[in-house]
């Protein structure tokens, strides 16, 4: 496959690869894909609560491009609110990284990562507000 | 050491030096046509085809008369498949394959279902083998041809062709094999192996791209075929087309090299990498052969490295030239149909590498790719989420993952 200058950059450096604490009330996690096709993501934000991304972490079972997705995910959006970051399309991810026709579904990936690394933040949040009630 | 490092010799291989040499007087002085019955141009290319024939029939122990030149082995195995199903139609429109066969005899298949004909394709069990019952089973008073590859381009794995061949030969059924990936790696006789018909390329021996040929045997019992190219009658009239001289001087000569490869210790040189590369790859944790050890061509080795993916895995060891059965390595996005057919698990085929090791590589180029790929298996876990989670202690089958 012949990739785009980023892709094999973002690939050979990957930007915030590592785990952060799953059970922590901050943060949140999406995990989405399937191994059986050949793609796994794993997106975590711990976020402020005013609704800041502080930190971004990834872990990704894929082919270069879907590393690179998540890792460029990771930088887009580091101290972005929820807002932006639920605002962000795979379209955006596709041509930041000049993915080829093939590889397109890499970056849809990366944006459902984002969605539910804020979803479970969300429900987590929810939880929390309502045991203080 | 140069890099990368070559390890792709299923796909194709360098041409030997021997064999270019043997070629280049053909493009720039005997260059006739095979067919000019009346000058020394033709009669010295005449001469050059004919000494390929013969070297070509010295490594499969048959007669020159039976060789049919052809472009390469996909039109061999169509030319078997198609010639074979279409000439003989009236006597029965059965055939017989497998599930891990060359697209080159599945497709040939597919289009004669459109054309009225059954195909019967035998499942592999999971070391990739066929068993000579299995074939008994499958003939029916209709069955006309049997193909089954001699060794499987993905996992090298060598079917029991002698057995399977007497059993056609027992029924009186045809028996093609495509024999592209064993030749100069492990014995072929056409004898011994009962075949009727076998599909030879010379690229994957070090001679050069385009040009193969089909063994078509002319005794006990005379195969017939119905031509797929019609004009000037070449080849008895089974291959129409001017001869590519310079090509079938290569073949030939790659052939002649391809024999002396059992008695120069090349065979057993190749073997040895091989098994020095598979030694080394077992020191990793989670590393998964794909199809049978017993049964492998002496320099094909296929691993699944478990939370690798294929496409990434070669990204990461671009210092080496091999391939993966990754679905991001194919147009379909579907991982490989035969390492599927064994029933290795579709997580563990996104994971698979193959390598082909060839007369050209060498002890520090092995050393070299078996350092590189253990330091990336390393990097690649490192960064997948299914290895941080079966470390945790997760079974993946437990998670309900959402395919897209």
């Amino acid at each position: 496959m012949a990739y785009s200058d980023k892709v094999v950059d973002h690939y050979e450096n990957p930007r915030n690869v590592g785990t952060l604490d799953k059970n922590a009330e901050d943060v949140g996690t999406g995990l989405v894909g399937a191994p059986a096709c050949g793609d796994v993501m794993k997106l975590q934000l711990r976020i402020s609560d005013d609704g800041i991304i502080e930190d971004a972490k990834f872990k990704t079972f894929g082919c270069g491009s879907a590393i690179a997705s998540s890792s460029l995910v990771t930088e887009m959006v580091k101290g972005k609110s929820i807002e932006y970051a639920m605002g962000i399309e795979n379209s955006t991810i596709a041509e930041e990284l000049n993915l080829p026709p093939v590889k397109i579904h890499c970056s849809v990936l990366a944006e459902d990562a984002i969605k539910a690394a804020i979803a479970d933040y969300q429900k987590k949040r929810a939880l929390k507000l309502s045991a203080q009630t | 050491m140069k890099l990368p490092v070559y390890l792709d010799n299923h796909a194709t291989t360098r041409c030997d030096p021997a064999v270019v040499e043997a070629m280049l007087p053909y493009l720039t002085e005997i260059y006739g046509n095979a067919g000019s019955r009346n000058h020394a141009f033709g009669w010295g290319a005449q001469a050059g085809v004919d000494l390929a024939r013969e070297q070509l029939a010295d490594l499969i122990g048959a007669d020159p008369k039976e060789i049919v030149y052809t472009s390469g082995a996909t039109e061999s195995d169509n030319l078997a498949v198609l010639g074979v199903a279409r000439f003989y139609k009236d006597k029965g429109r059965h055939l017989i394959t497998t599930n891990i066969e060359h697209k080159a005899v599945l497709d040939a298949c597919h289009a004669l279902e459109k054309e009225g004909f059954e195909v019967t394709y035998l499942p592999v069990d999971n070391e990739g083998l066929i068993t000579p019952e299995q074939v008994r089973d499958a003939i029916r008073e209709d069955t006309v041809l049997v193909s089954i590859m001699h060794a499987n381009n993905e996992i090298g794995v060598v079917q029991d062709i002698a057995a399977i061949g007497a059993i056609c030969r027992e029924k009186g059924v045809i028996f093609h094999t495509d024999a592209v990936q064993t030749l100069g790696k492990i014995p072929f006789d056409v004898t011994a192996l009962n075949v009727d018909l076998v599909s030879l390329s010379a690229h994957k021996m070090y001679g050069p791209k385009g040009i193969g040929a089909l063994y078509v045997r002319r005794g006990r019992p005379r195969i017939r075929l119905e031509p797929m190219l019609y004009g000037g009658g070449q080849e008895r009239g089974i291959r129409s087309g001017t001869h590519a001289v310079h090509q079938i001087v290569g073949l030939g000569k790659a052939a002649e090299l391809a024999k002396a490869a059992f008695t120069n210790g090349e065979v057993e040189r190749v073997r040895g990498l091989r098994d020095r590369l598979w030694t080394k790859l077992q020191t990793i944790d989670e590393v998964y052969l794909n199809g049978s050890w017993e049964h492998r061509l002496p320099n094909n080795l296929n691993v699944s490295l478990a939370y690798c993916e294929g496409e990434a895995m070669m990204m990461a060891i671009k210092d080496l030239a091999v391939s993966s059965g990754s679905a991001c390595t194919s147009a379909s996005l579907e991982p490989s149909y035969v390492l599927r057919a064994l029933g290795v698990e579709v997580e563990l085929a996104h994971t698979s590498i193959r390598f082909g090791i060839g007369r050209f590589n060498t002890v520090e180029e092995i050393d070299f790719a078996a350092d590189l790929i253990a330091k990336k298996v390393g990097w690649l876990r490192d960064m997948s989420p299914l290895y941080e989670l079966v470390k945790e202690g997760v079974d993946l089958k437990s998670i309900s993952w959402t395919a897209h």
